[in-house]
């Protein structure tokens, strides 16, 4: 008997679930009453649609920006400090991810509700309520909130693996911090800021319950639309033309940065 | 120089961290308030804890998530450990193949796969919504636990496994005696990964699943509507669970698995 028997159930559960289910996908957004037809396709390019899909575009690029903007500089100085000292402060980091992501996003529904913390204290402070749920910037920063962690790990695995005999080079040669920093440390850290970049967009723009909950439903993305189509016009055929749209789009996004991470490593071969 | 340094580096952390557990104390704390309104302190209660646990609604779903995960994560394992074993012995093309198909789910967003389950378990008619969230889990938790094997299988030799065969062993003996033992390891980091896993899902459980809720469903379906001492109450002994279980399992081992399965996307969505 063949060791590769053992593989056997595995690809019958794995032609079943996992490849059928995307082909199911491809079939419904391509046919229509048995047909082929590009029809579903044409309405998923509706310009409604197309709104709420820049939408989430927008939205999932401003997330990434400003985790990008918040977690280096938390990777680069746990990447300075002492060995034990930033293994412990990263453990803090992580722990949130442990927490069910909607419990995390509900926690903001109740800070930022009209009763409360937050407004509470304005009120202290004599200054009117302030509606913040239920705005665009809610649902901005439950995914800033929500995908943060995913940015600060791969950049500080990648900064503390760094040889410290680079900086110390470029010291060497003259460079000062700000020099060091921007010629050798972030060019090096790129592999790491564009796996946290990968792990950040991707969720974010198939976010969905995120807006649900901060958004009130009023501000659709495209993963509530998808929603919609399915669970309440139980329309399969354009549902499952967005759905292709949204894979096409994550794989393009994904193989735009892996092309990115791949020639800034050819780069610094070259170099 | 160097002490400002270090103290804005403080400052920096120690307002990131209170930006991440700001909102969780401050629903901790809240969970003990008296009054349904956040905003204003009216005294000390467990009122909400009584009404959590006096819910049968939020018991059964605990029920069903806690039993999802226990199942999906060892039927997961068992499928994974042995797919990995065949996988591994198999030539470049087919093994390829295979591992490209097994990255999908890894790879694809929730909402795409739950989705397409859906799409499945109507087209195949499996109306029972326990057997959907079933098999869902287990279908999404496979790959980790064959990625956990992989690098386990490839650190252990082929060889052991043959002298086994010349020693007597029939193969099964060979692998539950001598493979299975020597890549142990994996196979219990994939088990915990993939029980994690399916305790945190959200997505892919309300896309698949009918007429049965696991606690993210409940808890998405109330949130919805507002603002609820009881789910303050819950996200506490949640968080408490979760906090308990790092201190126990040890904080590092954590962290690394953690990395591993940031790692793990990452290769995923690289070899894609």
């Amino acid at each position: 008997m063949k060791r590769t028997v053992f593989a056997y159930p595995y690809v019958v559960w794995m032609l079943i679930f996992i490849l059928a289910p995307m082909l199911l996908i491809v079939y419904y957004a391509f046919s229509l009453k048995g047909s082929l037809t590009l029809q579903n396709l044409a309405a998923a390019f509706d310009p409604l649609y197309m709104q709420v899909l820049l939408r989430s575009v927008l939205m999932a690029l401003y997330a990434t920006a400003i985790c990008l903007l918040l977690g280096y500089p938390v990777a680069y100085m746990l990447s300075t400090m002492k060995r034990t000292t930033a293994t412990l402060i990263s453990v803090f980091f992580v722990v949130p991810m442990w927490m069910n992501f909607l419990l995390r996003t509900y926690a903001w529904q109740v800070l930022l509700d009209v009763n409360g913390i937050i407004n509470g204290l304005l009120t202290l402070a004599g200054l009117p309520k302030q509606q913040f749920l239920y705005t665009e910037g809610a649902v901005l920063l439950g995914m800033v909130y929500n995908f943060l962690p995913f940015m600060v790990l791969p950049i500080y695995t990648v900064l503390m693996k760094l040889d410290p005999s680079h900086t110390e080079a470029a010291a060497d040669l003259g460079a000062n911090g700000r020099q060091t920093f921007f010629k050798v440390v972030l060019p090096l850290s790129m592999p790491g800021v564009v796996s946290g970049i990968t792990m950040v967009f991707i969720p974010a723009i198939t976010t969905f319950a995120i807006s649900q909950l901060l958004g009130g439903g009023k501000l659709m993305m495209y993963g509530d639309l998808i929603e919609n189509q399915f669970l309440l016009m139980q329309a399969w055929g354009t549902g499952s033309a967005l759905s292709f749209i949204l894979l096409i789009l994550v794989l393009i996004s994904m193989a735009v940065l892996r092309f990115t991470e791949g020639a800034e490593q050819e780069g610094g071969t070259l170099w | 120089m160097k002490k400002q340094h270090a103290f804005f580096k403080g400052t920096y952390l120690g307002l990131m961290l209170l930006f991440l557990y700001a909102p969780i104390l401050v629903l901790i704390a809240y969970s003990f308030n008296q009054a349904k309104t956040m905003g204003h302190w009216t005294g000390f209660s467990l009122q909400w804890y009584e009404a959590l646990f006096k819910d049968s609604m939020i018991m059964e779903a605990l029920t069903v998530t806690l039993s999802i995960a226990v199942l999906s994560a060892l039927i997961a394992t068992i499928f994974g450990t042995s797919a990995a074993i065949g996988i591994y012995s198999m030539k470049k093309n087919r093994r390829r193949l295979i591992e490209g198909i097994s990255q999908l789910p890894v790879v694809n967003p929730d909402l795409v796969t739950g989705i397409s389950l859906m799409m499945l378990f109507a087209f195949i008619a499996i109306r029972d919504g326990y057997l959907r969230l079933l098999i869902a889990h287990i279908t999404f938790n496979i790959p980790y636990v064959i990625f956990s094997v992989m690098p386990k299988l490839r650190q252990s030799s082929n060889e052991l496994y043959e002298a086994a065969l010349d020693l007597g062993c029939t193969p099964f003996m060979a692998l539950w005696r001598v493979v299975l033992p020597d890549i142990m390891p994996g196979v219990v980091s994939g088990f915990i990964l993939a029980f994690t896993l399916s305790l945190d899902d959200f997505v892919v459980s309300y896309f698949s699943t009918q007429g049965v809720q696991n606690l993210s469903i409940y808890i998405y379906s109330i949130a919805r509507r507002g603002i609820n001492p009881k789910i303050n109450a819950l996200s506490t002994l949640m968080f408490v669970a979760v906090v308990t279980l790092l201190i126990i399992v040890n904080l590092k081992s954590i962290r690394e698995e953690r990395e591993a399965l940031v790692q793990l996307k990452k290769v995923a969505s690289k070899s894609e």
